[in-house]
């Protein structure tokens, strides 16, 4: 597949680790980032970590959309799925979220609910559409990437006269979620971590722009490389961000040129803000209440707003309290430090946020990173 | 959740539609959010949506960069 296939060149990555290595000064430690779970989810699955010296630790960040879903959203959305003139269309990542007492849509939609998982909101569009009689909700969420084909919706939704469409909105937005995580050590509501650098999101920031992160430069004297999903990419930005420490500098770098420019789509965001403005406050699971921080229907598509259209009621629930995705999603412990991890809580049956998609630390680590902490343990064993 | 895949144009549609090929697979998709394409561009492709076009002279130039940052230190030590 080209503009995939080269970028995952298993020799061509060794010898970027080597570069990473020499060029690593052995008395520094560097600590960096990940926003985005899709860059997590690449350093796992192609065991990036274990190219890198052991003094540049990459942190798994909170940007995963479904992980940061508060459970009390998930439950609301659960309950407009019972109401039986309801078709709740929604993206395959969010079936198996559970909300409380360990409930999901894919229980639900078994126990008899009209739970369809679309690829598009095309696709709910089309369902809206031959089903005049149903009530279709879109139950949307994503970071800013996911947010324009919500928008097209509503406009298509409007243009077409869908009087039986509508949108139950999560969309987040990536600078707030940066924001609070370079926040915390001043608001004392997370635990301080020191983080030298971001790997910026790649398709988040083909929307947005390399531009918004100009200010963590400006405010926190951070640094920052948008980087591509794939290996190559990813370890091309760890070098970029390690060189800007080694040469003292703080800049906003862009390692994914190939779709990223500094202003984003423009059109994208036009649409974007043309039917959504943002919320005073939003919930993020794990690590509170951002403000600033996600997005809602204006005042002019109302009547596209299913939380409007079916007037519901806002449903609070906590996590199991022994989790420890808070401190995860910010780098301050790892997911094996947290009780709960492949005890009771395994992707099959998740217990927080960052075990609920194949993006969130944890079942990341699951899946990959605990075999090569096995192996390591027992390569230790051997060489005592 | 933002993975988002390269996929070549192979046909311009009516309405801002276009009909894109990854490897056997082929999807009709929008492509509202980027505008004018032609066929055999390449385009990032999300929950069926085109969200930008594949800048070709700026993917080479990447290849060129990951293959200075491969070479550097063998330099280093010539």
């Amino acid at each position: 597949m080209k503009h995939v296939d080269e970028y995952r060149d298993g020799k061509l990555a060794r010898a970027i680790a080597a570069t990473i290595a020499a060029e690593a000064d052995p008395t520094r430690d560097y600590a960096f980032m990940e926003f985005c779970g899709g860059h997590t989810h690449a350093i796992s699955r192609y065991g990036l970590e274990d190219l890198l010296p052991a003094n540049v630790r990459m942190i798994h960040g909170p940007g995963c959309p479904v992980c940061v879903l508060p459970i009390g959203r998930v439950d609301e959305a659960i309950e407009l799925a019972k109401n039986p003139d309801v078709t709740l269309a929604t993206y395959a990542d969010l079936m198996r979220v559970p909300g409380s007492r360990g409930a999901s849509l894919i229980k639900a939609k078994a126990a008899g609910a009209d739970i369809r998982m679309v690829y598009s909101t095309l696709d709910a569009i089309r369902i809206a559409e031959e089903r005049p009689d149903r009530q279709v909700v879109f139950f949307a969420i994503g970071f800013e990437t996911t947010t324009p084909p919500s928008a097209m919706a509503v406009k298509l939704a409007e243009a077409r006269g869908l009087t039986n469409f509508s949108i139950f909105c999560n969309h987040v937005l990536t600078p707030s979620a940066i924001r609070a995580i370079l926040e915390a050590p001043k608001t004392g509501g997370l635990p301080p971590v020191r983080i030298q650098g971001f790997l910026g999101p790649s398709h988040v920031s083909a929307i947005i722009g390399t531009k918004p992160y100009d200010t963590f430069v400006a405010e926190f004297a951070q640094r920052i490389v948008v980087s591509g999903f794939e290996p190559l990419d990813v370890m091309q930005s760890i070098l970029m961000l390690l060189r800007q420490v080694n040469e003292g500098r703080t800049a906003v770098e862009n390692q994914y040129i190939r779709a990223v420019t500094p202003e984003g789509n423009r059109a994208a965001q036009a649409l974007v803000d043309e039917v959504f403005e943002l919320r005073d406050s939003f919930e993020w699971r794990g690590l509170g209440a951002i403000p600033h921080s996600a997005l809602r229907l204006r005042e002019r598509y109302a009547t596209f707003d299913a939380e409007r259209r079916f007037a519901m009621t806002p449903i609070v629930a906590s996590d199991n309290p022994a989790c420890e995705c808070g401190t995860i999603l910010i780098g301050a412990k790892q997911p094996a430090d947290c009780r709960l991890f492949g005890t009771v809580c395994t992707p099959e049956t998740p217990m927080g946020s960052c075990m609920v998609s194949s993006e969130g630390a944890c079942a990341a680590h699951w899946t990959y990173g605990r075999f090569r902490d096995r192996a390591r343990a027992s390569a230790g064993r051997a060489a005592s | 959740m933002c993975l988002a895949i390269p996929a070549q144009v192979r046909e311009i549609l009516p309405d801002g539609m276009a009909r894109v090929g990854l490897d056997g697979v082929v999807k009709e998709i929008s492509t509202a959010l980027v505008g004018d394409l032609a066929v055999g561009d390449y385009v990032i492709v999300h929950v069926g949506f085109a969200l930008s076009k594949i800048d070709a002279v700026e993917a080479e130039r990447t290849l060129a960069l990951l293959a200075e940052a491969a070479g550097a230190p063998a330099e280093a030590m010539a």
